[in-house]
């Protein structure tokens, strides 16, 4: 199987370097868990809390490495034939109508009834072909010729039952569809699994992929993040974003601002015109940071610690 | 051993309870046969996305990577002592000592002659080399126990060459020659705290481990009340884990299919696609709704420890139970939930026993209060959990009150910290108040608690 995947990138330079053109900024640790994904062609298992870049991550892949990029949000029920494929049953009920005649004609010639169900097992495979196949995103995802990044976004979501189902395509690439055959990959997808953890994956799941647990991003990592992604924003406004944010961590918080809130954060500030974090422009935005009522107002009570904090980093 | 650094290494993780598979281990080899030990930083990243699969175990992998590898560098070369000491040996008397050695030594044949030179020559990673060789062969890394460290350190030092060496000490000094046998003598000091070093990482990497989860299962199964003060820190972490594993276990909200009852509205929507032709038929489901809980407990003397565990099993498990109702009582019955709710369980505690505790218990004056007051909590979906010894001071048990809560509640389960062939004799009413339990059962240890715990939240899904 290696021998099919696209040629083995360097090293995680070139990977980081890489994800950098498309505005991702990688953290070692996910660089090399990218190198090993595709070299090893192992499914990635990414976990971390709701909005540190793991759908990101999979999206800017897609985008770096120009792949086709095939998403699949699990839900509580999903199963194989929203997964997977499922026949068109209203084309074939409507192809077994007009093609009445034709059968009669095709039977009216028999004699009796063995030789009338001879003749139609010629035709029976007819219904049940790929002409009828609809394909739903992991069938895409292995039929895609060049190859595609397949996004399993909040596996956690999905019964267990579906992802025992996934086992098989997770490991060798394939699925079986009874009335057709085994269906292989034509070059195995580079696949990313997300997960909230809002329950354990199953042990079986884990084998089978790499884990890479992405945290909340140091200071650096962030401001780099941010002047990526933020159009605009000068230096010295990243610095004190990012030291708030990182202070705002540190309290005792339902919720804590993770990457996306703070780019949020960021691009109404720019947005605003602000030149620099103060109280009065930190109070009529804390809520793109924070979502619950109990922490603005704990954020608001320790405001001037904060304030120093985002000060210091000038 | 010191052949195999991976194998190795993934011993170690298992023992931290790192769980590692053998397709995982293939999958380190290919890994490792990929980028190679040069850049430990990168090493260390890739075989944590492949060996350790949740946030926990990227804790305890990190821990292990540290110290298994930080035994390659070589331990505190003691290069000046090596420098003054290189000059005299060669001329000594060292070569005919080394001949005359016996051969009757434990683990002579391995030991190599050359274990003086080395130290002189101060040839660490020689030294760390045969150390390593000598630690396979004693198989330290077998070692269970800190006990174990003296013995099992000594006996490496030994298959090394120790004994020869500090008989080549000794005949320098008979010799006279007392520069070299200060300067092997030092040489001989730097050996020993190696390799009481090396023992002790070795301990660190695959005993410690071992010996916690000997001294955790002991824990579960101990008598609630006799649980040391010095234990009780390692208790609590214990119900913390048990309660983590619990919820994960019943965190999701369980639906079951009602076989053979169709959903009409929702297979006609789903079918419309196909000229509502029901292709795909939807079955009625039932949501399973999750228990509340009543937890009534007695923090008289004799039961106040496991009352203590059983109120931190229950707040520990608000993230799947939907409601806890916490009350204490020996002589009245208080509603604990506000003291529990503001205070982290070691302080809300000792509020609680401070409050009503250590009273002679009256469970006829404790149902009373309950049955007036709080009667608005208990439903027909509460599940009500008595934790006490049923011992009521020849008070009135109101057997009455205890039976209109029987009547009200959706099941009612007694945990009683004596044995069963207790109850009943003094002052015990366990025989009148067990015929309104649905459940009545002796609870002595945390093993105990989790149980009762877990059957209850899956009693919650039928």
């Amino acid at each position: 199987m290696p021998a099919d995947l696209p040629a083995p990138t360097a090293s995680v330079e070139t990977i980081t370097a890489g994800l950098a053109a498309v505005d991702y900024i990688a953290s070692r640790p996910i660089a090399t868990a990218l190198l090993l994904a595709r070299d090893l062609g192992k499914p990635v298992l990414v976990e971390g809390s709701a909005g540190v870049g793991k759908t990101e991550l999979a999206l800017s892949t897609a985008r770096w490495l120009s792949l086709p990029l095939i998403r699949m949000q699990c839900y509580e029920g999903l199963d194989e034939s929203k997964a997977l494929y499922e026949w068109k049953y209203g084309k074939q009920l409507l192809y077994t109508q007009l093609l009445k005649d034709k059968i009669n004609e095709v039977l009216g010639e028999t004699g009796d009834l063995t030789d009338a169900l001879g003749r139609l097992a010629n035709f029976s495979d007819m219904f049940f072909s790929e002409q009828f196949l609809e394909p739903r995103p992991l069938l895409q995802a292995l039929r895609e010729p060049e190859g595609a990044v397949l996004l399993i976004d909040e596996v956690d979501k999905a019964n267990e039952e579906f992802e025992a189902f996934l086992l098989e395509i997770l490991s060798a690439f394939q699925v079986t569809i009874p009335e057709i055959g085994t269906i292989t990959a034509a070059r195995p997808p580079l696949v990313f699994l997300t997960s909230n953890n809002t329950r354990d994956m199953s042990d079986a799941l884990k084998r089978r992929c790499l884990h890479l647990h992405i945290p909340l991003p140091d200071a650096r990592l962030e401001a780099a993040i941010v002047t990526a992604r933020v159009p605009g924003i000068d230096a010295r406004l990243t610095r004190q974003v990012v030291a708030f944010v990182q202070a705002l961590r540190a309290l005792d918080l339902k919720k804590l601002p993770s990457i996306s809130e703070t780019l949020d954060w960021a691009r109404a500030i720019v947005l605003l015109h602000g030149a620099q974090i103060d109280r009065a422009l930190v109070r009529d935005t804390l809520n793109v940071l924070l979502k619950f009522e109990a922490d603005i107002d704990h954020a608001e009570s320790q405001m001037t610690d904060l304030l120093r904090a985002a000060e210091a980093a000038d | 051993m010191a052949t195999r650094p991976l194998e190795d290494f993934i011993r170690a993780l298992r023992d931290a309870e790192v769980r590692v598979s053998v397709a995982e281990t293939l999958d380190a080899h290919r890994v490792v046969g990929l980028l190679g030990f040069q850049d430990r930083a990168v090493t260390k990243d890739a075989l944590a996305v492949t060996l350790a699969k949740s946030a926990d175990e990227k804790t305890r992998f990190d821990d292990v990577f540290e110290r298994f590898f930080s035994r390659d560098l070589p331990a505190a070369p003691d290069d000046a002592a090596a420098e003054t000491a290189n000059d005299p040996v060669p001329a000594g008397a060292t070569p005919e000592s080394a001949a005359d050695g016996d051969a009757g030594d434990a683990g002579d044949g391995r030991a190599p002659a050359d274990l003086a030179d080395m130290l002189m020559a101060g040839d660490q990673a020689g030294l760390a080399a045969a150390m390593e060789a000598a630690a396979a062969a004693v198989g330290v890394g077998d070692i269970r126990s800190f006990m174990q460290r003296g013995v099992l350190g000594r006996r490496m030092l030994d298959a090394m060459g120790l004994r020869e060496l500090e008989r080549r000490i000794a005949a320098l000094d008979a010799a006279g020659e007392a520069a070299a046998a200060d300067a092997l003598n030092a040489g001989r000091r730097q050996l020993l705290a190696d390799g009481r070093a090396f023992v002790e990482r070795q301990y660190e990497l695959y005993g410690r481990a071992a010996g916690e989860r000997l001294r955790d299962a002991y824990l579960e199964t101990r008598a609630l009340g006799q649980i040391d003060r010095r234990d009780m820190d390692r208790a609590q972490n214990l119900v913390r884990q048990m309660a983590r594993k619990l919820v994960a276990r019943h965190s999701r909200r369980q639906r079951r299919a009602r076989r053979g009852r169709l959903d009409i509205r929702r297979t006609l929507r789903v079918n419309m696609a196909h000229d509502a032709v029901p292709f795909e038929v939807i079955w009625k489901q039932r949501k399973i709704t999750r228990p509340k809980i009543v937890a009534v407990c007695d923090v008289s003397q004799s039961v106040a420890t496991a009352a203590r565990f059983l109120l931190m099993f229950l707040y520990q498990l608000r993230d799947v139970v939907d409601d806890v109702h916490a009350f204490a009582f020996s002589s009245h019955l208080m509603d604990v939930g506000a003291i529990l709710d503001d205070h982290p369980i070691e302080e809300a505690i000792p509020q609680i026993l401070a409050a009503v505790g250590f009273r002679p218990t009256d469970y006829g004056q404790a149902l009373v209060d309950l049955t007036d007051h709080h009667l608005g909590v208990i439903d027909r979906r509460t599940t009500v959990i008595m934790l006490g010894d049923g011992r009521s001071n020849y008070g009135d048990p109101r057997i009455d009150r205890f039976r209109a809560l029987h009547d009200r509640a959706r099941r009612v389960v007694w945990l009683n910290t004596e044995p069963e062939n207790f109850w009943g004799l003094g002052d015990s009413e366990m025989p009148r108040y067990r015929p309104f339990c649905h459940v009545a059962r002796t609870c002595r240890s945390l093993a105990d608690l989790e149980r009762v715990i877990d059957d209850l939240l899956r009693v919650g899904r039928n």
